[in-house]
């Protein structure tokens, strides 16, 4: 049972963001010891005498780059000195006595959104406390003193100080109002690209994500989990392991056992060897042929409408299009397995994990050890990987459960086995899609989707008859369709479902942008202009759209069996458009050539770390689309490691080329977006190479050879 | 007991032969730079220097090492594996960052053997798995890296 404030952070971390810490390289990303003789701005900064600025991030670095571009925002606004910045993570535990620092849920592709205005407050504040200082000391007006690199000059009189220098001074400074912030044409940081903080501590091993946590007398479990989720332990005999050595307990967990030793290899032996018996129930016969057929059955029957706009069915007139399209259950797959160590002690519970929400991890381990939650002590670490499955850390909560009965300091980490089986996976889905054009043009669109519900899922809550997060990129359509129908069913089988980066953006986006190529076939309209038509209310889309094209040399001639495909959508306040190329061979293997996107998120911070985004959402979503499928077989999920469940290599990888076309919007997401047009994208391209139109992913399971 | 040299420094250990070096250099070394991820010799996190040729560390019995030289990312401070580390922090190469101990010995293995790679044989040699998508700033590192040692 989540508490409303562990309900809340997870109704807003809607989706996985990316990527992982810093915290000053050879420091232990927990236990960063603040520069000697550090003097406090407020809950966000504290400045050293020698100017070194420490500022707190109180999102979660899970590669997209936040220990940078954050601090950046005050930097900008503060006129520090960037070399002499440095990042660690804002304390959950301070944000729950003196809410000092928000939600520090990550995802949604939320972080910089959330945080434009306020963190450039932060530093702009900052600046001027240093400066209402200097000027104090002066005996001069504040605004005739200037800022540049960490030093406060006032010109007349050619005196200059450091911030080092003024900021226990500055500490004392009521400001009777807040500063304006700096017009962007002042903007020094922010729009170019700095070396990431986190890079060093990244490339010499010593930066610490959670599975690296060492404490004193610390031991370690590995788990036993029921193969069928939900499904429940029946027997187990610990006298079969308890004798191996460096064997200390076995205890027992919701769904599952874990073996507790004094080395992880012996504890992941022993958990593997120790005898179990599961109670699995009626969900321990279902499998994927069952799911897909209730999934496409449920388009047949009763369908919740999401959004109506004219009248859909009337209007499907001249040349009608039908298309079902099916998505598998998929894994997030982090490189770095689910962990995370937890130490009981003084009434207190002390647990490190990488979270992507320290405040339900918070709830979740008070819950966990019987305590209240200001008993409880999360400090977070680099996340090895997050895409939203580290929003829900239930590793965490077995963590806990071992570390209270066994009385000492516990490491709980998964295989990689348990890691892809004990997902909480991006749901399955059917979508039915149906179109009309006429004289080239649209003129009608319905789209019945049935899928799980992550609400009921992950909350345990009825989500009523339609999801946000289940509509997302077709409700929400940017198309100029007159006529539009989108409906929905949730409907959930016993495999959990969650936030997987982009959330329902990443099946729908499939759907929408394959047919919306199925309907410019239909119409005899190249792809890229009919989707030009249908955006006309939508410069901005158009402009990323026409952008793409021209890049990716669209319209020019390709060798046979090469194709294109062109998609674009729009997610989490950005706007992402994608041409992919293949080469398919007589075979049937499918070769990405190229990827060029093009993306407006409104403003870009750190053009490299934004371009870095881009090239990672291209990434996971091609991996998922070319390969990937959780299956169920008996209730339980087949794959297990990445020989089933594969990771895009090096060589297969595509040259991305990433456009940044940023326009006036508000500041978007981009942890995400990149990812829900990879799909169609490259489904469309296979679609042009060689007339095969893949509507069932992953796409290593359509046959794309020639047929004799 | 097993004997083991790690960094240029000798250990004897009272621990079952068949451990996984990756274990030991992590639970009973401390040496946290060397990841798991897979386990079963796919992924690479776990890659570690042996008489500097890069190998799985979670397919490597311990006992089995008696006389050979294991470098971790910790230890690593070839020219190439400098360069490497360089240019890695240059490109701004890691993202989580949970695979990059592993790319970097990869890549360190393959410029002491190969001054000048080409894309094909980088493709050949990284054979490690990144979730993060970082293949295309790896390359580019590796070329800047491949630069730094040609000086
Ligand atoms: S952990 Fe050794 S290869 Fe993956
Ligand atoms: S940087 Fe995240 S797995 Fe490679």
């Amino acid at each position: 049972m989540l508490s409303r404030r562990a309900f809340v952070v997870s109704l807003t971390a809607s989706g996985a963001l990316l990527l992982a810490p810093r915290a000053r390289a050879a420091d232990a990303a927990w236990s960063v010891a603040d520069p000697p003789g550090s003097t406090e701005l407020g809950p966000w900064l504290l400045i050293a005498p020698d100017g070194a600025t420490t500022i707190r991030v109180a999102h979660s670095e899970m590669g997209q780059g936040i220990f940078t571009t954050l601090p950046m925002l005050v930097a900008e606004e503060l006129d520090c000195d960037w070399r002499q910045v440095h990042a660690e993570y804002a304390d959950e535990a301070r944000n729950r006595r003196e809410d000092a620092y928000g939600s520090m849920a990550t995802g949604g592709s939320h972080s910089i959104r959330s945080s434009w205005p306020t963190l450039r407050q932060v530093g702009a504040s900052a600046r001027a406390r240093l400066v209402a200082a200097a000027a104090k000391r002066w005996g001069v007006a504040p605004g005739t003193c200037t800022t540049e690199n960490g030093v406060v000059r006032h010109r007349a009189s050619g005196r200059s100080a450091s911030y080092g220098e003024l900021v226990r001074e500055a500490a004392a400074v009521a400001l009777a109002s807040e500063p304006a912030l700096k017009p962007r044409s002042a903007f020094r940081l922010i729009g170019t690209s700095v070396p990431r903080l986190d890079s060093k501590a990244k490339c010499d091993g010593s930066a610490v994500f959670g599975i690296d946590v060492r404490l004193p007398g610390m031991l370690y479990a590995a788990v036993s989990l029921c193969p069928v989720p939900g499904g429940r332990l029946g027997s187990h005999d610990a006298a079969g392991v308890m004798s191996r050595r460096g064997v200390k307990a076995v205890v027992e967990l919701p769904g599952g056992v874990t073996v507790v030793a004094d080395r992880f290899w012996r504890a992941m032996q022993a958990a593997a060897a120790l005898p179990v018996t599961w109670e699995t129930g009626a969900a321990g016969h279902t499998d994927s042929a069952q799911f897909a057929a209730m999934y496409r059955n449920a388009l047949d029957g009763e369908l919740a409408v999401a959004r109506r706009t004219g009248d859909a069915e009337a209007a499907m007139q001249g040349t009608v299009v039908e298309a079902l399209y099916e998505v598998p259950y998929l894994a997030h797959a982090p490189m770095e397995p689910l962990n995370a160590t937890a130490h009981l002690h003084d009434g207190m519970v002390e647990v490190w994990v990488g979270t992507q929400s320290p405040a339900l991890a918070t709830t979740l381990a008070a819950g966990a050890a019987g305590v209240g939650e200001d008993k409880v002590v999360v400090h977070n670490c680099f996340l090895g990987g997050g895409f939203g499955r580290r929003t829900m850390n239930d590793e965490l909560v077995q963590a806990v459960i071992v570390a209270r009965s066994v009385g000492a300091p516990v490491k709980l980490a998964w295989t990689r086995e348990t890691d892809i089986r004990h997902d909480r996976f991006r749901p399955q889905a059917a979508i039915r899609m149906r179109g009309a054009v006429a004289g080239g043009e649209a003129k009608a669109l319905s789209a019945a989707t049935a899928v799980g519900s992550i609400t009921r899922s992950l909350l345990g809550r009825d989500p009523g008859p339609v999801e946000a997060s289940a509509v997302e990129g077709l409700a929400n359509t940017p198309y100029g369709f007159a006529n539009v129908l989108v409906r929905c069913r949730l409907l959930n089988t016993h495999i959990p479902v969650m936030y997987w980066r982009s959330v329902g953006n990443s099946q729908n986006a499939f759907a929408m942008e394959s047919f919306v190529d199925e309907l410019a076939h239909a119409a005899g309209v190249d792809p890229y202009q009919f989707r030009r038509k249908l955006l006309a209310n939508r410069p901005d889309m158009v402009r990323v759209l026409d952008t793409v094209a021209e890049k990716s040399g669209w319209g020019t001639k390709l060798p046979a069996r090469h194709g294109r495909g062109i998609a674009i959508h729009e997610s989490f306040g950005s706007i992402a458009a994608e041409v992919a190329e293949v080469a398919v061979d007589q075979a049937g293997a499918v070769r990405v050539m190229r990827v060029v996107a093009a993306v407006d998120c409104g403003t870009v911070v750190d053009p490299r770390i934004a371009a870095m985004q881009v090239e990672s959402a291209v990434v996971y979503g091609l991996t998922a689309a070319l390969y990937d499928n959780v299956t169920i077989r008996d209730g339980t999920v087949t794959q297990g490691n990445f020989d089933t469940y594969r990771v895009m290599r090096m060589a297969d990888t595509p040259a991305i080329e990433t456009y940044l076309v940023p326009s006036g919007r508000p500041i978007g997401g981009l942890g995400e977006p990149g990812t829900p047009p990879a799909a169609p994208a490259l489904c469309n391209a296979i679609f042009a190479a060689t007339g095969v139109r893949v509507r069932s992913l992953p796409v290593a399971g359509a046959r794309l050879g020639r047929t004799i | 007991m097993v004997t083991l040299s790690v960094n240029g420094t000798q250990h004897q250990l009272d621990i079952e032969p068949e451990t996984p070096l990756l274990w030991v250099l992590r639970d009973e070394l401390g040496l946290m730079g060397t990841k798991y991820a897979c386990g079963i010799g796919l992924c690479g996190a776990c890659a570690v220097h042996m008489n500097g040729v890069p190998v799985r560390s979670c397919q490597m019995p311990v006992g089995s090492l008696a006389g050979v030289a294991i470098t971790t990312i910790e230890g690593l401070s070839t020219a190439a594996g400098r360069a490497v580390q360089r240019a890695w922090v240059e490109h701004d190469v890691a993202q989580c960052g949970y695979c990059q101990s592993g790319q970097i010995m990869a890549a360190a293995a393959l410029l002491a053997a190969n001054k000048a790679p080409g894309d094909a044989e980088i493709d050949a040699a990284m054979t490690n798995l990144c979730r993060c998508g970082t293949y295309p700033r790896i390359r580019a590192a590796i070329h800047r890296a491949a630069e730094l040692l040609r000086g």
